[in-house]
């Protein structure tokens, strides 16, 4: 029996039992279908965080006043808890390393934003010109604190405050009143809205020095850092580590966070957590797999005295097995194509509902999910396969 | 030619051993019209079924062709069943799902022969045994004779030299047997051997040659000179 003959001789056998077969390819293509759509689920939760953390920059580094001296704390500067505080001059001493392209000192703080007929609680951080291009951020309108001008008392509004405090005129060039001092307003950010748990459109950013004698502090809440490129990450949180421990009196007491270090974390996670989702949808496979088993050993009890015909019209054992498998082959291909499309149609569905979550299902796992489906459709016709073959001729064509 | 030689065949059931063949003795010239008599459990099913290689017997030898085929392998012995050999069944045995010229072309599929050789042989099947209405008729929108014609279309495609025939009127009422009677003497006619089990005397006499059996051995054996 040649090939062709096989393939076609068990094809028409799947069509001809339609009901069985259906059910078969449902089963099957639900099984592939959700390791596609489960997978697609935890990939695009990785890609969801990895897209996050490279929105404020991936040469980014954070200094962060204290250290975590035991695993699991958090640095002192945290818990208000630190002896020697980061000021303006270590940012000033970072900014000189030959490794650091940009710095921005950050101070943070609370304070009221008035105008002659309206008041609100803000929340305020203090900077330079560099905060903008170090975190990705966009200005809608006007100019940000601009170089050499830390001195002068501009401030730029988020998106909503500026929508609040100026509904119907343009808010640059309008004064407001910041805690005790009044501001020029001088650009407007674009609304980004919320960016690593941090609305930014609900803020007002001043230059650094007013910000530290409006909160009365001299210390900053952190410093951020761009390294030059990506490859001297590492090298530049040495120096970084280097500079302020020698600046600190030889204190190291100091923690840099990069962005690739929790990045990393974050991916290992999520890759985790994919693989095992998918390996639990897995199973649903293996259950396909001996419901394929089940119904075929039905096929071959049914067939008995068909398959004692065969044998009597020449048939050989082989030829017999063969066209049990490719009829087992059928049904699983079919299966695992129509789960394939299942599961990408679910995945688009998933895109279409949440569009910033990038639900793709990675190619390894659409293609583990049909190889394991044809795998275990055809290791699971085995037993039935084998029984046909061996069935006894008289036997077979005695059976009513 | 078939040559038996000291065939046994013994069946287990249960705790008792039955012999179905014992010691056979037979020799079976080319183009003979055969008829196997004998009461159930006689041996003569069982005896077919050998002569067809779809048992094996305990002891003994079976020449077909003056070649001894009881040590073939089994693919051997399936490569004969399909070239040499054609079954026609009491219950015809077509596979239901199949139209009645899917039914007649599986030896030639199983065969491998090349599938615009088989369309022209089906086809001429079908022709030659009145077919051509029914050609895509599944068998269960058949009537019983059509069906056996079907089965006896299929037991010829393959242009076998023997046509073993286990009570093939059984199913059918007495006029389509006769029908499908002349039918099978009709192949008989052009050469092929015909044997034919049956425990109906009156079919039986058809034979030229007719043996009978009981408890596995051959009571008579006889030839009637003129056919």
């Amino acid at each position: 029996m040649t090939l062709l003959d096989t393939l076609r001789t068990a094809l028409k056998a799947v069509i001809s039992y339609r009901i069985r077969s259906v059910l078969i390819v449902l089963a099957m293509s639900l099984g592939v279908a959700a390791v596609i759509i489960l997978t697609a689920l935890g990939d695009g939760a990785r890609n969801f965080v990895i897209n996050q953390f490279s929105s404020i920059g991936t040469n980014l580094l954070v200094v962060l006043p204290g250290r975590a001296e035991t695993a699991g704390s958090f640095p002192g500067a945290v818990l208000g808890q630190t002896p020697r505080d980061l000021t303006l001059h270590d940012a000033q001493l970072l900014g000189r390393l030959p490794q650091v392209k940009r710095y921005a000192p950050l101070s943070i703080g609370a304070a009221e934003l008035s105008t002659a007929n309206r008041l609100r609680e803000v929340t305020v951080l203090g900077s330079n010109e560099n905060l903008i291009p170090i975190r990705h951020m966009k200005l809608a309108l006007g100019s940000f604190i601009t170089q050499g001008s830390e001195r002068s008392a501009q401030i730029v509004l988020g998106a909503k405050i500026a929508a609040d405090f100026f509904p119907h005129n343009p808010a640059i060039g309008q004064r407001v009143r910041l805690g005790d001092s009044r501001f020029l307003v001088s650009g407007v950010l674009a609304s980004q809205g919320e960016s690593m748990g941090f609305n930014t459109d609900e803020i007002v950013i001043i230059p650094v020095d007013y910000a530290q004698a409006l909160f009365n502090t001299t210390s900053l809440f952190r410093i951020l850092v761009e390294a030059n490129n990506h490859g001297e990450i590492a090298a530049t949180k040495q120096a970084i580590l280097a500079t302020l421990k020698q600046s600190h009196d030889g204190e190291d007491d100091n923690t840099v966070i990069t962005q690739d270090a929790v990045l990393a974390t974050f991916d290992r996670i999520l890759h985790a957590l994919t693989l095992a989702v998918a390996g639990i949808a897995a199973i649903s496979l293996i259950v396909a797999g001996i419901l394929v088993m089940n119904v075929m050993l039905v096929a071959v009890s049914q067939r008995t005295s068909e398959i004692g015909l065969l044998k009597a019209i020449g048939a050989t054992s082989g030829d017999i097995r063969r066209l049990f498998f490719t009829e087992a082959a059928w049904l699983s291909l079919v299966g695992a194509l129509l789960g394939f499309l299942l599961g990408q149609l679910g995945s688009l569905l998933i895109r279409i509902l949440y569009p910033q979550f990038p639900a793709w299902a990675p190619t390894w796992a659409s293609a583990a999910a049909i190889g394991i489906a044809l795998i275990t459709g055809i290791i699971a016709t085995t037993l039935p396969a084998i029984k046909a073959a061996q069935l006894n001729a008289v036997a077979a064509l005695n059976k009513k | 030619m078939i040559r038996l030689i000291d065939i046994t065949r013994t069946f287990t059931m249960g705790e008792q051993t039955v012999l179905a063949l014992n010691q056979i003795n037979l020799q079976i010239a080319s183009g003979e019209y055969l008829s196997i008599m004998g009461p159930s459990g006689s041996g003569k099913s069982t005896l077919l079924n050998i002569i067809g290689l779809l048992d094996q017997p305990d002891a003994g030898q079976y020449e077909l062709d003056d070649k001894a085929v009881t040590d073939l392998t089994e693919i051997e012995q399936a490569q004969i069943r399909r070239e040499k050999i054609g079954f026609v069944f009491q219950s015809f045995h077509l596979i239901p799902r199949l139209t009645a010229a899917e039914n007649i072309e599986l030896p030639l599929t199983l065969g491998g022969v090349p599938i615009d050789e088989r369309k022209i042989r089906v086809q001429n099947a079908l022709q030659a045994f009145e077919l051509e209405q029914r050609a895509n008729h599944r068998p269960a929108e058949l009537s019983g004779g059509q069906r056996q014609r079907v089965a006896i279309a299929r037991a010829t495609i393959m242009q076998p030299s023997i046509i073993l025939a286990d009570e093939p009127t059984g199913n059918l009422d007495h006029q389509i047997g006769a029908e499908v009677m002349l039918l099978l003497e009709n192949l008989q006619h052009q050469g092929t051997t015909l044997i034919i089990v049956t425990h109906d005397r009156e079919l039986g006499s058809r034979a030229n040659r007719q043996i009978a059996m009981r408890d596995g051995k051959i009571l008579t054996d006889q030839t009637r000179d003129t056919p």
